[in-house]
């Protein structure tokens, strides 16, 4: 027998609520931001950035909180990219930055002042598809769509970062060439939520794809 | 049409199309993100403004003061309105909380205020400035295994077949165990999102996101008191539902609202951390089975009795749904209770009933097997039934439950699995292999189309959904199969309140209900083209329409040809059981010193009837085993007992399977048809793929550990201590 | 979302005189934590200073031999980089048990140290947290809640959130340095094991930084040889944050360190626990975890911590 961790369980308490217990709640927001002399900004809300887009330098003024993510699809009008969850949880929004793979929600557009930025339209459109969007359509890696152009993005990458070598949670020796395998490939785009369930599909469509251009 | 009689030959038995493996015709659109979602109609209303919801902070009460002045003015808005604006609203279809209106809170998070701004920032930002004052309700007791006690043995049972007390009594062997699955959120990948035009508070369009038009269409309606005539529903794609999009949802009435108010179309989506307790989730269930036995492995009674809970005048999740049926068994008695109790909606997901009826039938499946020393899957087999064993004089229509485990073995290598439970390591992980039986009802719903012939065109106008299920395709395939054109030639146009009234998508009733309404269409449709022409019983094929001596091409009708029909489902399906069945294997990892459970490979047998398309049809069935695993292993919807409210609701921390939960997942399709079902034969899959894939993980889990978990999911916390000692 | 000012300083001093100057400032970096928490104005900052303008994003050699890393290297660069690959795999190994690759693309080596807690109560503005609303209370405390994620150890009576970090877990056992620049433009050195703060009555104070000061870089020692492991669990395979994770560096005479990730309020070692590794991972966990106040929900993370570091000793 191993000797006993000690510990003693920590005491709860019971809810205060009850029937009478009047409530205000946006008491419990931050404190700071709900005073009368809370910290005001200092200079213009707005920024103009030039994002190129999909090649096409594209200028445009927006508010400083959009998102990279609603600056395409508000501001852009692309709604390829899509809003899954809008805080980094669900990679629908993914999108390539300078080359790299990024959540689009959880950066500011005036962030990317002068970027390249890639999104799913300039990828490849329906009747001249890319062909990792021609291998989605033939192993059927999708159902209803909305994780698609996020799981096409990081697929796309996916295979570039392992030939690169960038480790993952489930490389093995970390200093010799990683393989192109079927738990590198699921490792790396478990970023990516799919609820329909179609990643043994995908798995098939970034496989067939790594396997055209090896 | 009307479906009368079983159908015996028709032209799908000789089918060109149909059943075969066909890529989506909405495909391109998908991969190439140019198919526009809810909130995306920048095609429809560009100039649409932002909406965005406030929900209530507690978990039932009543509000006493809502302050929205900061909001209204705060920069940007244009509108604000608050619950305490207006009566509360009529509810739809099968809504049971309200959705907007008046002071009282039913749940956490119902929508209690929409602010309308002319960016999505500014109206996030303004909803944040509301100060609303709640008074709490009495303290709710939330424990449903404590009201289980409560009420267990009360009520008249549901089904009550043969002396069970007798049964149990006089059994060679009994088994009787408590089992619980927690609630289960959809966590489709697009919210609730629509786009509304009410601008004058005349006419209103409504682009949403919704499986059902027709029922949407009409609780949008009753919600507003305003003639069905006056309001246009579209909803041509939709992110995933799972049945979270069956009903109106607040999504669609505060945008309504914020038009309405702001005199523009407005747009809104639910922010995902609002998702999981405003909308709707399938109930957390606790069940009792009890199983007797006779030596020879022949069930002599099923004793089921189970629980979950619902606002008043809901439905919760009946976990008992296949109890009746699934099984043979000399007698059985099964309840349902249906609680009460103050906490977020509960309604359909993905096999109401089935998929979490099955997480504890199937385990006690495998109990009793083992305590009969008996194979689970020969077990099994011995308890086929080949009529509804509740009521012996209804067959089933087609059932091939032994041949889905028979198949399923062969496949999988049952022979070679691991025997005595715990006995079987690679390296630190403890190796088991599970089965589990899949049974789903296969319901039809009327469904209607209509089929327009022009200048070589096939134009198929159907309110029926595409939410993933393939039905774009599906339907393409059954008008050009009947019409006897290629898939080239088919338009198809779908998902519009303009367009007759499918059965829409749920319950896996789509796939054979909307594609036996455009058959039904299209044999109009032929009708009326060879009634054009003076034909007698023409033939259609390649394009052609031939009879004796004639042959005319459907290319060189010149005028267009229309015909509108919808499928009725006759009685005589009254006298048969019909339902889709299947057998799931699995083989799973259980890490022998952390008790993480994974799943090495999968695999299922499906007797559904004839297989429209196996590609779509596949992805059904692996999408369902997905959510199987996520189910058996990491979602749980974490109920926060003292305010009642759901606390892990993002998608950080409702976790459902990511890539990497997935092994290799193997489908077999059993090549049946069914003639009772529909005159395709055919039956729905897409709810199959899920019932019983859980079980199986938790069999194999027990296989590989030796240790029995009957509560869902499986995660260590529940079995460490039982692990082999360090 | 408050709304804000916004600027790009080009480098680290003018970034602390301006967060000096401008009440209400906050650094962003990666942005993949702070603007999640600004959405749900968890965090609503008046003016925001970008740094990634500053440089700061290199990998460079000391005289010692460790490495000094700039604070804007990204979690995914740090991870592949040749010689932490080469001389301190924990690391390489911890940071890519975290998040996702679209994250770890963004994420930086400063922000993610101080990456706040995922406990559900601090993150729904709606419930009392301490953290968050100073004086509203805990949230996760009361009859009822659902704590199975968080804090069994460290915590206090006023708030048992977890430090979420993978890397941090990494940088304790390797006894990284933080380096910073304060508001007054002086530098400092701050031992990783000081920078996180326990919550004691003050939940809301989490680290060591005076408010203003930036973190530049990150030092690591020179290497310590030996195995060394990473081992993270958690329900789902990927992309979901530790229930407990265990960093472990092992020399061949069975002395080494542990740092335990998931399980208190910031990476949990003490020097007396690492003492216990050639005794084996009972003895460890029961110095390492001695005192541990878990709720009914996360008990289990005792055992569990015991049996990841077994697992890890056995193969080490």
């Amino acid at each position: 027998m191993s000797p006993p961790i000690g510990f003693t369980l920590r005491r709860r308490t019971l809810l205060a609520g009850t029937a009478a217990a009047a409530l205000t709640h946006s008491m419990t927001r931050d404190a700071s931001a709900q005073t009368a002399e809370a910290p005001q900004p200092v200079g213009p809300q707005t920024s103009t950035v030039t994002l190129v887009v999909n090649g096409t330098p594209r200028e445009i003024t927006v508010d400083n909180r959009v998102s990279l993510l609603d600056a395409l699809r508000e501001h852009l009008k692309l709604t390829g990219t899509k809003k899954g969850c809008d805080h980094g949880q669900c990679g629908a929004c993914t999108c390539t930055v300078n080359g790299e793979r990024i959540n689009a929600c959880l950066s500011l557009a005036v962030m990317h002042d002068g970027d390249e930025i890639e999104t799913i339209e300039g990828i490849g459109q329906p009747d001249n598809m890319d062909p990792m969007q021609a291998a989605f359509v033939e192993q059927d890696g999708f159902q209803c769509g909305y994780c698609t152009p996020g799981q096409i993005q990081s697929a796309r990458k996916v295979i570039e970062e392992i030939r690169a070598g960038i480790p993952s949670h489930v490389t093995g020796d970390l200093t010799a060439e990683i393989a192109m395998t079927d738990a590198e490939i699921r490792e790396r785009m478990s970023g990516n939520i799919c609820r329909c369930g179609a990643y043994a599909n995908i798995l098939s469509a970034i496989t067939q794809v790594a396997e055209e251009n090896a | 049409m009307k479906f009368n009689s079983p159908v015996e030959t028709n032209l799908f038995d000789d089918a060109k199309i149909i059943g075969k493996p066909t890529q989506r015709v909405d495909g391109p659109l998908k991969v190439t993100g140019t198919a526009p979602y809810a909130y995306e109609r920048n095609d429809a209303a560009p100039d649409a403004l932002y909406g965005y919801p406030l929900g209530a902070a507690i978990g039932h009460g009543r509000i006493t003061a809502m302050d929205a002045e900061a909001a209204r003015n705060a920069p940007g808005v244009r509108a604000v309105v608050t619950t305490l604006d207006i009566d509360p609203l009529e509810k739809g279809m099968n809504n049971v909380a309200r959705l907007f209106g008046g002071n009282e809170v039913q749940h956490y998070h119902q929508a209690i205020a929409v602010v309308v701004a002319e960016t999505f920032e500014q109206a996030r930002a303004a909803a944040a400035r509301i100060d609303v004052t709640y008074e709490e309700g009495e303290a709710a007791d939330l424990d449903l295994d404590a009201a289980f006690r409560r009420v267990e043995g009360s009520g008249e049972p549901d089904t009550l077949f043969g002396d069970v007390d007798a049964a149990f009594r006089d059994a060679a062997v009994v088994t009787d165990q408590m089992y619980h699955t927690p609630g289960e959120s959809h966590t489709m990948m697009e919210p609730h999102a629509s786009t509304v035009d009410w601008s004058d508070g005349g006419d209103m369009t409504v682009w949403t996101s919704n499986q059902m038009i027709n029922w949407n269409h009409q609780s949008i309606a009753t919600t507003f008191g305003i003639e069905p005539e006056r309001i246009r529903v579209e909803s041509p794609y939709v992110g995933g539902g799972f049945g979270a999009k069956l009903w109106l949802r607040a999504d669609a009435v505060l945008a309504a609202l914020g038009s309405r108010a702001a005199g523009v179309p407005v747009k809104l989506a639910l922010p995902r951390p609002m998702v999981m307790n405003n909308t709707t989730h399938r109930s957390a269930t606790v069940q009792r089975i009890r199983l007797a036995a006779n030596p020879d492995g022949t069930l002599k009674g099923i004793w089921h009795e189970a629980a979950a809970y619902c606002l008043p005048g809901g439905r919760g999740e009946n976990a008992t749904a296949q109890t009746p049926i699934f099984y043979a068994g000399e007698t059985r008695r099964v309840k349902n209770h249906v609680l009460d109790m103050p906490l977020p909606e509960t309604a359909d997901m993905r096999a109401p009933g089935e998929a979490s009826g099955l997480m504890a039938l199937e385990i006690a499946m495998d109990e009793m097997a083992e305590a009969l020393e008996m194979d689970p899957v020969r077990f099994r087999i011995i308890n086929d039934t080949q009529v509804n064993p509740s009521d012996p004089d209804i067959p089933f229509s087609d059932r091939h439950f032994v041949e889905c485990l028979e198949r399923g073995a062969e496949a999988f290598g049952w022979a070679e699995r691991n025997t005595s439970a715990g006995g079987r390591r690679d390296g630190d992980w403890l190796i088991g292999h599970g089965v589990a039986g899949a049974y789903r009802g296969a319901l039809v719903l009327p469904s209607g189309a209509r089929a327009i012939l022009d200048g070589g065109k096939l134009i198929i106008e159907t309110d029926m959904t595409d939410i993933g299920t393939g039905s774009y395709t599906i339907i393409a395939q059954t008008a050009a199969e009947t019409m006897g054109m290629s898939l080239d030639d088919v338009e198809m146009r779908m998902a519009h309140s303009a367009y007759p009234v499918s059965s829409g998508s749920g319950g896996q009733f789509g796939a054979p209900s909307s594609t036996s309404g455009v058959y039904a269409a299209c044999m109009a449709l032929r009708e009326k083209i060879a009634g054009n022409l003076g034909l007698q019983d023409p033939t259609f094929a390649d394009g052609n329409v031939v009879s004796g001596e004639t042959r005319m091409s459907l290319s060189d009708i010149n005028e267009e040809v229309s015909a509108e029909d919808a499928i009725e489902w006759g009685d005589f399906q009254d006298g048969y059981a019909m339902g889709t069945f299947g057998a799931h294997f699995v083989e799973v990892g259980v890490h022998a010193y952390t008790g993480e459970t994974r799943v090495r490979r999968m695999l299922a047998v499906c007797d559904a009837g004839r297989i429209l398309n196996p590609v779509t049809a596949r992805s059904q069935v692996i999408g369902g085993m997905v959510m199987g695993v996520g189910a058996a292993l990491s979602e749980d919807m974490a109920l926060d007992r003292g305010r009642g409210f759901f606390a892990n609701h993002d998608m950080a921390s409702y976790e459902v399977a990511v890539h990497a939960d997935i092994p290799d997942q193997q489908v077999i399709f059993l090549d049946t048809l069914d003639g009772v079902a529909t005159p395709l034969k055919a039956k729905g899959v897409g709810e199959l793929g899920l019932c019983g894939a859980a079980p199986a993980v938790a069999n194999a889990m027990y296989n590989a550990t030796g240790i029995r978990v009957r509560d869902y999911p499986l995660t260590m916390d529940k079995f460490i201590d039982q692990l082999p000692s360090i | 979302m408050r709304a804000f000012s916004y600027e790009k300083p080009a480098n680290p001093s003018e970034a602390v005189a301006r967060a000096a100057e401008v009440e209400g400032a906050k650094f962003l970096a990666g942005g993949t934590n702070l603007l999640d928490l600004m959405k749900h104005e968890i965090e609503a900052p008046a003016h925001v200073i970008d740094v990634n303008g500053l440089g700061l994003d290199e990998v460079t050699e000391t005289e010692d031999g460790g490495l000094r890393i700039g604070t804007l290297v990204t979690n995914t660069a740090l991870s592949a980089h040749p010689r932490i690959r080469r001389d301190y795999p924990v690391l390489t190994r911890a940071i890519a048990a975290g998040a996702t690759g679209q994250l770890r693309n963004k994420a930086t080596t400063g922000g993610n140290l101080l990456q706040r807690t995922r406990c559900p109560y601090f993150f729904d503005t709606n419930m009392p947290c301490n953290k968050r609303s100073p004086g509203s209370g805990c949230g996760a405390l009361t009859e009822g809640a659902f704590s199975r994620q968080l804090g069994v150890i460290g915590t206090s009576s006023s708030c048992i959130a977890t430090h979420p970090s993978d890397m941090a877990v990494a940088m304790r056992v390797l006894d990284a340095i933080v380096e910073t620049v304060t508001p007054s433009g002086m530098t400092r050195e701050i031992a990783v094991e000081d920078l996180h703060l326990l919550p004691g009555d003050t939940p809301e104070r989490e680290t060591a930084l005076m408010p203003g000061e930036l973190i530049t870089h990150v030092r690591l020692p020179a290497p310590v040889g030996g195995t060394q492991a990473y081992h993270k669990v958690r329900d789902r395979a990927s992309y979901a944050f530790a229930l407990v994770s265990v960093a472990l560096v092992r020399q061949a005479d069975g002395t080494g360190r542990v740092a335990l990730g998931g399980v208190a309020p910031k990476p949990w070692r003490r020097a007396d626990a690492d003492a216990q590794l050639p005794n084996g991972a009972a003895a460890v966990m029961s110095v390492l975890l001695d005192g541990a106040t878990p709720t009914e929900e996360n008990a289990f993370k005792l055992t569990l911590a015991e049996r990841t570091l077994a697992a890890m000793l056995k193969e080490a």
